[in-house]
């Protein structure tokens, strides 16, 4: 299967297969008017199966969301049909404007202008926890 | 900008220095009487808690220093919809340090964030109170001049007592501590706090539902309240209640020279004949907690003397 290579833009490689269409919802890539492609279950050397996503237009993407929920991923900034730099994503430090923090205790539950951030508490078992209140993050609060 | 909102934001060596600073005041209170003169505290407390903002506005008197009081979020701008950020912001013109009771979560984290003064975690909903875990410790460092060496039980409800958590993340931080923990099934030590407290700094500790079991061998013993509210049906709670109220009987295996130590208010968990017993030390550790928020606003307002 070809996808045309972009002359500017962005692909996302070494998704977990499986994760791509979670990646494309949350990072609202319905929302744009260039062209996007998404490449499930492509064959990898790295991982057995991979999601791959192609962005063709340069713009800005959330790369704090993008390492939180795949930190396995690269992503590969692509200018005039060159690689111009690749990343290889991590779980971030903290998290702004990621995740909800779902605890009705919390002062964010009551003062909803307030910033949503959340640390990295244990990096092993990919612990968040809010900066106001420590409740623990869970995956479904994205 | 130094704030203290959680046990954690103190190191060893700093709580150390603070305990050794309150020591200092209570053999020596004229030393410390004009120690914050001109210097003014605010209490802002959204909700009430009459026994905390007392013992902050004490500390701050014989200091020497004055106290400007909000006690009733509903007469306050709060209840015109004014956010904990602008409240911090507003009464950092006015005061030089806040001491802050919220009853929502990270309440005071967002006061220290806008603030531009030191901010004091006075007690948020059931998260932080670390004024009241340097209560503890002070009482502890008393009664047996060492915070390390011992073992320590907590009784009654492990699950909701933020003073327990608290108090065992600091106590954690000391070497060869043991830690009973003695509650029901229904309010045992939540699985995180074990995880990332006790077992993440190797500290051997046991859970049992008997009161009796340990008793012989705790050198202190850390009671709170069993509430009704949080049980599932009365007919367990009424099963449970009594096990978990201290009274001179079962007193008769416990060391000589244990320590009996509640956060307060006390309902009936430890009986009144035990207040006689030279091993009560709860009202002693109101006093304590007085002093520890003394040296604490001396540290953060950078005070010597």
């Amino acid at each position: 299967m070809n996808i045309d290579s972009i002359r500017n833009g962005i692909v996302i490689d070494h998704i977990t297969a499986g994760k791509g269409m979670k990646l494309y919802r949350l990072l609202q890539l319905d929302s744009l008017d260039c062209p996007v492609a998404i490449v499930t279950n492509a064959q990898s050397r790295k991982l057995t199966r991979k999601d791959i996503i192609k962005i063709d237009a340069s713009i800005k993407i959330n790369l704090d969301l993008v390492g939180y929920v795949d930190p396995g991923v690269t992503i590969n900034i692509i200018e005039n049909g060159e690689l111009v730099e690749k990343k290889r994503m991590e779980l971030p430090e903290k998290l702004v404007g990621v995740i909800r923090c779902r605890n009705p205790r919390c002062i964010t539950s009551t003062e909803q202008e307030l910033p949503q951030i959340f640390n990295l508490t244990d990096r092993e078992n990919r612990v968040y926890r809010c900066l106001y209140c420590e409740s623990r993050a869970k995956e479904e609060d994205l | 900008m130094r704030s203290v909102l959680d046990i954690n934001d103190l190191t060893v060596d700093e709580i150390d220095g603070l305990i050794a600073v309150a020591e200092d005041i209570m053999s020596d209170p004229d030393k410390y009487a004009h120690a914050c003169d001109r210097k003014k505290l605010a209490t802002l407390f959204f909700e009430p808690s009459t026994r905390t903002r007392l013992s902050f506005e004490a500390a701050m008197y014989e200091l020497g220093g004055h106290v400007l009081s909000m006690s009733d979020a509903a007469s306050s701008s709060a209840s015109k919809g004014e956010s904990v950020a602008d409240t911090a912001a507003v009464v950092s013109s006015y005061a030089d340090i806040i001491a802050m009771r919220h009853p929502k979560e990270g309440a005071p984290r967002v006061a220290s964030m806008h603030a531009t003064v030191p901010v004091i975690n006075a007690g948020d909903g059931g998260h932080n109170h670390p004024t009241q875990t340097l209560a503890d410790l002070l009482t502890i460092h008393k009664e047996k001049g060492r915070l390390g060496g011992l073992t320590i039980g907590f009784c009654g409800d492990l699950k909701f007592g933020r003073t327990v958590h608290s108090l065992i993340n600091a106590m954690s931080r000391y070497p060869d501590v043991r830690v009973i923990l003695i509650s029901p099934e229904e309010l045992k030590l939540p699985g995180y706090v074990k995880k990332e407290v006790l077992n993440k700094n190797k500290i051997p500790y046991v859970e049992t539902k008997d009161l009796l079991e340990f008793m012989p061998e705790l050198d202190i013993l850390y009671m709170t309240r069993v509430q009704r509210e949080r049980f599932f049906n009365e007919e367990d709670y009424l099963r449970l209640k009594d096990s978990y109220i201290l009274t001179p009987d079962k007193l008769k295996t416990a060391k000589n020279d244990l320590s009996i130590l509640h956060p307060l208010p006390r309902v009936n968990e430890i009986s009144v004949a035990i207040d006689k017993d030279p091993r009560a030390c709860y009202f002693k550790q109101v006093l304590y907690g007085k002093y520890m928020r003394m040296a604490l606003i001396l540290k953060l307002l950078g005070v010597d003397v």
